[in-house]
């Protein structure tokens, strides 16, 4: 046993050091050249500029609490959508605080689109705190409130979010849904024309 | 439940199915010592560091020597990423300037990652640098992965050789299964999820005005490099503290999809390795067939459960499926599958919050991993659990028909029944002790968010996690405490290298056994019977036992929850 042990020592360190080298240095340093020469954006977050400022990610959900704005899920990363503190809420399904949270937004939301049902991720925090999409659903419930504040014809905002639906890969991967950054980006655009 | 949610469960399975036997035959070269055609390229980079490290890869081992070779390069490792962890203040690539860690979060985090279990009592954005997450945490997750082949690769040899004392050369199992198989695959992997949105860069943050002219900063870093080991090596350490639900760590469908079948690729093949090791292919079907089944079965209960939703949730308005704590890009069918999928094998990783499932959509991860993680299983791990739940099978039904067990050839005896159950017990042992005594002692109360029967069942996952070398969380439980991260520290290296040894000294043992040929009178150990016999020694010997905690977690949740009870 002893001498098994003694053998192991110089293979365990040199092999440490070697796989830290080719494994922690050298592969993530090539596929950050890889990255950075392929696929500048992706690889830098699918960064979106304008006027030579930083105006969000294309990948990552940033808050929207304006009424000028489509709105985004409740958020449980730091005080909402930080981009620091990724979290979900953790609270469990017989949580007392959950239906009260539950209990107010649907209260509020109701307010804005009386007599409709509220669609249930609107209402709910997603796992990351960062979700960048709603539901089309949770999308057309505030076509009309969006339009009101913006004083456009709630038809052409219909339209303009009907466009804005991505639909599920080949039919079953993944859910339709309404990117909120691209959509509010959108809207900011339309606002800028002339209705037609 | 809707139809494409099925569909992308039967297009999952069978992806995986076809991907069994070119994995299994990669693997068997790899086992066997074979040269592949990547030898051309990466062979002098193995003979190269067999040179400087003093190993001679022709050396046939013992279990004992095995053994000691493979724990004391795993203390090693360890060493050198507590130091790492420490010293991550005054070291360089650390943007957002983070300081060392404190002594047991490192501890903790050092263990974790060496057991393959990459259970996280830190935000990885607000904690880790770049270098701790590059230099630190990366080489663990391969070769923590590769460790854990090449323990399976032993087990094989002992079933497949005949009156011998040897079951190979770890160094040259784990350097082969890094350089040919995990290396390569993962290079392409996260090309993949870069262009897919996944970045990869040095710089640590980028400050956003967002479109209403608040100010947000967003983490950054080299997050595809880790996040395809992560998956492949079944670690499941997340870069950013959301893990797979980051949008940044898994932006579309299809990345969700190809990190599914990442979990499972490896261990899929190997139940097709081993059973070409053993000279019967159906005995590796045989495996697998128990495994998918027992994986259908989780599957199908956990997305009807996140399908059905919440009532209480329900009776305020919020009608449909379980939301909470789970992405629109996701849904409910991807975030149900990812999480059945992370627990069957030891991986981890979520992209959903396992807290804020529905009660019995958050028991079926939990007693997934209570079976010992042998549904698929973590690489390697996976199919050396289920070889030992294999041994108890044959041992029972040898009971049953009065005569010696034999499983592919090698007479089961005593000795291996003794060595199974010893390293099946583990799992009950340290799981229901320790979660007793934090469920009794002040500073484990202070731990669960949330309250009553599933204040328990976060405490219970917390130790069934790492018992089981999952790591996957009920993450509302703050675990980063002196008492948390070195009970949970201490179940995660039992829960690791206290099954390994057994499972070696019986790797020996077989290996120096004399071939047995299957007759007439053999208990057969292919078909239907087979895999029922096993599916049902899984469940009794390996579930039965949590069953009274789970009558106290999530089973009493599950019926507060229908009553409407909050707590």
């Amino acid at each position: 046993m002893t001498k098994d042990l003694i053998s192991a020592l110089r293979p365990a360190l040199v092999m440490t050091l070697l796989f830290a080298v080719l494994l922690g240095i050298a592969y993530p340093l090539a596929l950050t050249g890889i990255g950075q020469t392929l696929f500048p954006s992706q690889a830098n977050g699918s960064l979106v500029r304008e006027n030579g400022r930083v105006v969000g990610s294309t990948v990552v959900g940033q808050a929207f609490g304006s009424e000028r704005y489509f709105h985004t899920r409740p958020s449980a990363a730091g005080d909402g959508y930080d981009g620091l503190a990724s979290s979900g809420s953790n609270l469990g399904p017989t949580s007392r605080a959950l239906a009260a949270r539950v209990k107010d937004d649907i209260a509020r939301l109701s307010e804005t689109a009386p007599g409709r049902p509220v669609p249930p991720d609107l209402v709910t925090t997603s796992a990351s705190g960062l979700d960048p999409d709603i539901s089309p659903e949770a999308a057309f419930y505030q076509v009309e409130r969006v339009a009101r504040a913006r004083g456009l014809d709630p038809a052409a905002v219909r339209r303009l979010v009907d466009r804005s639906v991505e639909r599920p890969l080949l039919g079953f991967l993944g859910e339709p849904r309404v990117n909120l950054f691209k959509l509010n980006r959108r809207l900011d655009a339309f606002g800028a024309k002339p209705a037609t | 439940m809707t139809v494409q949610g099925w569909l992308l469960i039967i297009v999952f399975i069978g992806i995986l199915l076809l991907l069994a036997r070119p994995m299994g035959q990669w693997l068997f070269a790899l086992y066997e010592g074979r040269a592949t055609p990547l030898h051309r390229l990466l062979g002098p980079v193995e003979t190269r560091f067999y040179r400087l490290s003093g190993i001679d890869p022709n050396e046939e081992q013992g279990w004992r020597r095995y053994a000691v070779h493979m724990l004391i390069f795993n203390v090693a490792l360890l060493l050198f990423t507590y130091a790492i962890l420490r010293l991550q203040g005054i070291l360089p690539l650390n943007p957002l300037g983070h300081d060392g860690t404190s002594g047991d979060l490192a501890f903790n985090t050092a263990v974790s990652f060496t057991a393959n279990t990459n259970w996280q009592s830190y935000g990885g954005e607000s904690t880790m640098s770049n270098l701790s997450q590059m230099l630190g945490l990366t080489i663990h997750n391969f070769l923590s992965a590769a460790t854990g082949i090449a323990l399976a690769f032993a087990l094989f040899r002992g079933f497949a050789r005949r009156e011998t004392k040897t079951i190979g050369n770890f160094w040259a199992d784990v350097t082969r299964v890094t350089l040919y198989l995990l290396l390569p695959l993962c290079v392409v992997i996260a090309i993949f999820y870069i262009a897919s949105g996944v970045p990869q860069t040095l710089a640590g943050s980028i400050d956003v005005t967002t479109l209403e002219g608040a100010k947000q900063t967003l983490a950054l870093g080299p997050v595809a490099s880790q996040e395809a080991i992560k998956l492949l090596g079944t670690n499941g350490g997340g870069f950013f503290n959301a893990n797979s639900a980051h949008p940044f760590e898994n932006p579309t469908a299809l990345t969700n999809l190809v990190q599914m079948l990442s979990i499972f690729a490896i261990g899929v093949g190997l139940t097709w390795t081993f059973g070409r090791a053993v000279g019967n292919q159906r005995q590796g079907w045989a495996i697998l067939a128990a495994m998918m089944t027992l994986f259908l079965a989780g599957a199908a209960i956990a997305y009807w459960q996140e399908a059905a939703g919440n009532p209480v949730l329900h009776q305020l308005g919020a009608a449909g499926g379980n939301m909470e704590g789970k992405e629109v890009r996701f849904g409910i069918a991807q975030s149900a599958l990812f999480a059945v999928v992370t627990t069957a094998a030891s991986c981890g990783a979520v992209n959903a919050m396992h807290d804020s499932f529905t009660a019995i959509g958050g028991m079926i991860p939990l007693f997934n991993m209570q079976l010992g993680e042998v549904v698929i299983g973590g690489v390697g791990a996976g199919i050396y659990g289920f070889l030992l739940f294999a041994i108890l099978a044959v041992f029972v039904a040898g009971l049953m028909v009065g005569r010696t067990p034999e499983y592919v050839g090698k007479k089961i005896e005593a000795r291996e029944v003794k060595l199974a159950v010893l390293a099946i017990a583990v799992l009950p042992l340290v799981i229901l002790g320790f979660t007793a005594i934090a469920s009794v002692t002040g500073a484990g109360l202070a731990g669960p968010l949330n309250k009553g029967p599933h204040g328990f069942s976060e405490i219970l996952y917390a130790f069934t996690s790492a018992v089981a070398n999952n790591g996957s969380a009920f993450a509302g439980l703050s675990a980063n405490t002196p008492f948390y991260n070195g009970l949970l520290g201490v179940a995660m290296w039992v829960g690791r290298f206290f099954i390994i040894v057994p499972m070696l000294a019986i790797a020996g043992g077989l290996a120096a056994k004399k071939y047995t040929p299957e007759t007439a009178g053999s208990f057969p150990t292919t078909g239907p019977l087979w895999t029922g016999l096993l599916i049902g020694i899984v469940v009794v010997v390996g579930g039965l036992t949590f069953l009274p905690s789970l009558a106290l977690g999530p089973i009493a949740d599950h019926l507060a929850m229908i009553g409407g009870q909050l707590f």
